[in-house]
């Protein structure tokens, strides 16, 4: 319907990414959409950073022996591949590129809440990670990315500190993000859509945003509080100097279990949208999975201590602590089981995002099953620390947040560029990674029961078949990765060049009402909601409504 | 939807107040969203900080029980004296911070430069006397990681007669209970004790200047706003800081007896 | 290449119901894993836009029973499986009274020290007899490590400054791996080791030759303890009557309840006794002045290890009055 109004001089109409064009109206856009693209190219940056460390790894691990690296370097290479990948790739990529790119349409406002402040937190991001990346490249750091005291604060060597200084800028950009998106969720809705008019995204946006804004100044401080400790070398968590340093892990999985849910709820919702759009059918059990985002949001804020039966903490905590993690799987479980009820009955279109949704859900149930036995006390304690907990978190961050990722990317790619890749590519990268992941990490799960424990640079010979089948996979899901890297940029100019609205014929706002690619402010005027999110029982009227229509603008100010 | 937001759909912004266009940002429809918008941004900032600082407090909380003895003589080397001026200056200038607001709000220029002039004068009372307690403890070596050694806690402690020097060279801290330590135990303890002292009022501290800088720019706002003799002007910028300067203040309200007057 | 290993060896009592709720859990995570695996894409294959035929009525997007049946079912077999592994937890890592073989672990950057009662010291290789139950106390020198044996399914971190005990209960005689887990540093993947299970009589006869092969030690650990007591001038106050200075009598104490001067009781163990030689004012025995000057630095955590098992051996001796 929309094509018909504009479809003179399409290629003239003003829209987000042509109605300026300078390099100065990027680093200096106020445009919620603008912001997404910049995260976009820099969050791929690190992940490919982190990728070649963990090929590093990989190759490394190909045999018993530790004889490409010395264990200094394969320390640091471990180290680089986990604080990349998580502070600067999993925590900000699909809230800081989705949530940015797509929240604010799909809730009929016409930019977050706080605009500068969320271009503040993109510089407070790039500032963080160019100190990290400094930290990293001048001699690198062998902490882990988890900076475990007394060994960060008194035994490591290298740029401990700075690297640390750029995770509490991270931090802050991700805190900020938090804010700006509560803010919007609360008070950005358009007329009509209510609370529980919202697409299931915005729920998982909205619980996100709570822990990002709840959890992440207690790392901030901790981390902080480690690097005081190092060049004042006064005793907060070295027991040498006066210190307990199961304090250290105690405030530092405060944030970081509940930093998992960062990194996985945005998925979940990623999930739900695609799955509904690709079935033609409402999610099921809307508000169960609504709720459950939140159920998991705060239950995941009270079982930090299973990261922590080992150290000799009292049996009495740990027993809490299991209990709440037991509890904290079940929204998890509802979740999967509701999408599965949504595919049911429904009209599914084995489209590219759908495909990698499927993928999601096979490898995120792995994951979130396996982790069963870390929150059942007596198997936890054999598991911990063990490949198994590699293969397990590798699962639901990799499996998981990485798989919902691509389906989030390749679902909104047309929306956001005005171009589509090619189909089959795409299905044959999804194939590519469930297939490649499925190898690298099923062999660690195995790998782990048999006690091999993680980080550790050479092995027993026993375990060279398994590792090296790991490896082997590892390329194969290289391939699967850097596919997509090539068909996308190759689409940007050779793509088939979408100009209707809603290419996928889904619901939802950011479909239905904003032009393909988006106009500059999304919307002509503020729309006005009147459906349910998801009701694809109307099929031929749109979820909201535009009021007055104004003509449309064609060519912009020299059109 | 209610009849009065299809009004406001119907018309736009153009409902609003001719003077609210300019201070609306365009991504808000209403101003009284955006203001709404701004204090919940402005709360959830607040609770950020809440665990921020909560973080730090708790930690102090856990080494306080465990070093009891080392901590409170430490505690005696801070000035309850300038701690409790610096607390009634607090005090005030979250007065005059909120009689500057309430003057915004009635858009009385005037009033709200004299208010905002007078948080600052009272925050700079602050600073000042944050800086001779800082170079007070410089003179006495109590600055973890700068030279610091433990000598003046140990002559105040002795005299008082609650720390006594034991035949084998060590320090017997008197209070309720008795403990021994080493000199060297005793040297990190206390420095771990400044550590806090530290690091918490250097933080707090941060948070008064960033303040500061804010209310600095307000008076400028202020001040040409009654240049252009603006009829209505946007108090929500006043209001905010004004939220920030009272939690700034809640907070030093925890620091001075948790740090001052607790070790009494 | 075809000998491929896929489970550890299981060489303990431990081993065996851990191993028992591992494949249990297995078992449910095949079983849910399969029902949304295969489900999920059966169902995306089944109701592929393109098949006409097949029933789409009463396709509905919302059914309270079935969300109640897969959040109570989950719920009730998460909480039978809590329980269960709870409780095997606990017959593991809670403290027991006697009954048991100790030694003492102390890791370093980057090896394991191993020390069994009668002095034998093992260097990464620790010696354990088949049949007996055993206490592992375990402590760190310098940064956390964590003292692991796949093939007993244990593991405890190594966290300086603190003891933590696990009981085992080795059963099948053979050679098994000791790792250290918790990532500690450069040579955190050489930090390993063997763990030897032999035969009770074999074992006896290993430990009355000073450990064939072990780093030979030429007294018990009591011994040790004994002479430390006495080079650290440990008995010019303890266990002399004719001491100006009074000092608690440490006959008997390991192992009973002490009254404390502020009124508290406390049991005297490892930790205790530990705390005591380091910073003996913190708990100090009801009826005495604290006079005994803090150890804190001063001492390395095997002569600790040594005069906890002199001051333990004085309570079976002294008979626990």
């Amino acid at each position: 319907m929309a094509t018909q109004t504009v479809a003179h001089g399409e290629q003239q109409r003003v829209n987000y990414l042509n109605w300026k064009t300078t390099v100065a109206s990027w680093l200096f856009t106020y445009d919620h959409k603008r912001i997404g693209i910049l995260y976009l190219v820099s969050i791929s940056l690190f992940f490919l950073l982190g990728g070649l460390a963990a090929a590093m790894i990989r190759l490394e691990l190909a045999t018993p022996k530790g004889d490409l690296l010395t264990s200094d370097v394969y320390n640091k290479m471990f180290t680089i591949h986990g604080v990349l990948m998580i502070f600067f790739f999993l925590i900000p990529s699909i809230p800081a590129v989705f949530g940015n790119f797509v929240l604010p349409m799909m809730i009929g406002a016409r930019d977050v809440a706080f605009p500068r402040l969320n271009l503040l937190s993109w510089y407070f991001f790039m500032v963080g990670a160019v100190l990290a990346t400094i930290a990293l490249v001048r001699g690198g750091i062998d902490t882990g990315w988890t900076f475990y005291t007394p060994y960060s604060s008194s035994f490591a060597k290298g740029e401990v500190s700075l690297a640390i200084v750029g995770v509490f800028l991270a931090g802050f950009s991700s805190i900020f993000t938090g804010i700006n998106f509560l803010v919007t969720i609360h008070k950005m809705r358009a007329p009509g859509m209510t609370w529980f008019r919202l697409p299931l995204f915005v729920w998982a946006m909205y619980a996100t945003s709570l822990i990002q804004v709840l959890g992440t100044p207690v790392v901030a401080i901790t981390l902080l509080l480690v690097a005081i400790e190092r060049s004042l070398r006064i005793g907060i968590f070295d027991p040498n100097l006066g210190g307990d340093p199961i304090l250290y892990q105690h405030l530092f999985w405060f944030y970081s279990h509940p930093a998992v849910y960062i990194m996985i709820l945005p998925g979940m919702g990623v999930i739900s949208e695609v799955i509904s759009a690709f079935s033609k059918k409402r999610v099921f059990g809307y508000h169960f999975v609504a709720f459950s985002s939140l159920a998991i949001a705060i239950i995941g804020f009270l079982v930090w201590g299973h990261h922590m039966f080992s150290t000799g903490q009292s049996i009495y905590a740990s027993i809490l602590f299991s209990f709440l993690t037991f509890l904290v799987a079940i929204p998890s479980a509802i979740k999967t089981f509701n999408w599965m009820a949504t595919i049911w009955k429904g009209r599914v279109h084995w489209e590219a995002p759908m495909v990698y949704a499927l993928g999601f859900m096979g490898l995120f149930v792995i994951g979130g099953l396996t982790g069963l036995y870390l929150a059942a006390m007596a198997t936890n304690v054999h598991l911990t620390d063990t490949y198994f907990i590699v293969a397990h978190f590798h699962y639901v961050m990799v499996g998981g947040a990485i798989m919902a990722y691509l389906a989030a990317l390749h679902f909104w790619w047309p929306k956001m560029t005005g171009r589509m890749y090619p189909q089959s590519w795409a299905k044959l990268s999804a194939l590519l990674v469930f297939v490649g992941f499925n190898l690298t990490f099923f062999p660690q799960f195995i790998l782990g029961y048999m006690g091999m424990p993680r980080r550790y640079h050479s092995y027993p010979e026993e375990w060279a078949a398994l590792n090296l089948l790991s490896s082997a996979g590892a390329s194969v899901l290289g391939v699967g990765y850097l596919l997509p890297v090539i068909y996308l940029v190759w689409s940007l100019k050779y793509g088939r060049v979408v100009t209707e609205r809603n290419p996928w014929g889904a619901r939802g706002l950011e479909w239905e009402l904003v032009d393909t690619p988006p106009d500059p402010h999304n919307f002509e005027r503020t729309p006005i909601v009147t459906r349910p999110a998801y009701d694809y029982g109307h099929p031929e009227e749109p979820t909201g409504i535009i009021p007055k229509p104004r003509p449309v603008v064609v060519g912009g100010k020299d059109g | 939807m209610s009849v009065k937001e299809a009004e406001v759909l119907e018309h736009g912004t153009s409902l609003a107040h001719p003077a609210h266009e300019e201070i609306l940002g365009e991504q808000f429809e209403t101003l009284e969203q955006q203001n709404n918008a701004y204090l919940i941004g402005m709360w959830a900032f607040i609770v950020q900080e809440v665990l921020f600082l909560g973080a730090i407090f708790a930690a102090y909380g856990i080494y306080r029980l465990k070093y009891l003895h080392e901590f409170t003589l430490a505690h005696k080397e801070l000035d309850w004296v300038v701690g409790g001026v610096n607390t009634l200056v607090l005090l005030a200038s979250s007065y005059t911070m909120a009689r500057a607001v309430r003057a915004a709000m009635q858009n009385k220029h005037g009033r709200q430069i004299l208010f905002l002039g007078f948080t600052l004068f009272f925050a700079s009372i602050f600073m000042f006397n944050k800086y001779v307690e800082y170079s007070r403890k410089y003179e006495h070596h109590l600055i973890p990681g700068w030279g610091y050694d433990a000598h003046a806690i140990v002559e105040h402690g002795e005299k008082k007669t609650i720390l006594e020097p034991t035949p084998e060279g060590n320090y017997r801290v008197k209070l309720e209970t008795e403990k021994v330590v080493t000199p060297e135990e005793f040297k990190q303890r206390t420095q771990l004790f400044m550590g806090f002292y530290f690091i918490l009022t250097g933080l707090h501290g941060l948070h008064v200047l960033v303040g500061m800088i804010a209310i600095g720019v307000l008076i400028i706002r202020a001040y040409i706003d009654y240049k252009k003799r603006k009829p209505v002007a946007d108090y929500m910028p006043v209001e905010m800081v004004g939220l920030y300067w009272h939690f700034v203040d809640i907070v030093w309200i925890f620091i001075y007896p948790l740090l001052y007057l607790i070790g009494r | 290449m075809w000998n491929i290993p896929f489970v550890p060896p299981t060489a303990s009592q431990e081993a065996v119901s851990i191993s028992w709720l591992y494949w249990v859990i297995t078992a449910l995570s095949f079983f849910f894993g399969g029902i949304v695996l295969f489900g999920a894409v059966y169902l995306a294959v089944k109701y592929r836009a393109g098949n006409q035929n097949v029933d789409r009525s009463n396709a509905t997007d919302s059914d309270l029973r079935m969300e109640l049946s897969w959040t109570l079912i989950p719920l009730i077999l998460a909480i039978a499986i809590f329980g269960w592994a709870a409780k095997l937890y606990g017959d593991i890592y809670a403290p027991r009274e006697g009954g048991y073989y100790e030694v003492f672990v102390v890791g370093k950057q980057w090896m394991w020290h191993c020390q069994h009662p009668n002095g034998v010291r093992e260097n990464n290789e620790l010696t354990l007899p088949a049949g007996r139950l055993i206490k592992a106390t375990i402590i760190s020198q310098d940064v956390i490590h964590a003292f692991s044996i796949p093939a007993f399914r244990v593991k405890r971190d190594a966290v300086p400054g603190r003891y933590n005990a696990m009981y085992f209960t080795p059963t099948v005689s053979g050679e098994y791996h000791l790792f250290c887990t918790e990532y500690c540093g450069t040579k955190h993947s050489e930090m390993i080791g063997k763990v030897r299970v032999l035969p009770p009589d074999e074992f006896e006869k290993w430990l009355q030759s000073g450990g064939a092969g072990a780093a030979a030690a030429p007294m018990s650990l009591e011994e040790q303890g004994k002479q430390l007591f006495a080079k650290l001038a440990c008995n010019t106050c303890h266990m002399n009557p004719n001491s100006a200075v009074k000092a608690p009598d440490l006959n008997g104490v390991y192992g009973h309840e002490v009254k404390l001067a502020d009124g508290r009781t406390v049991k005297a163990d490892d930790a205790y006794i530990r705390e005591s030689i380091l910073n003996p004012v913190a708990k100090i025995v009801a009826g005495y002045q604290n006079q005994m000057p803090p150890y804190q630095g001063q001492i390395k955590e095997e002569e600790i290890i040594a005069l906890i098992a002199y001051i333990k051996s004085l309570a079976q001796a002294g008979g626990g009055n």
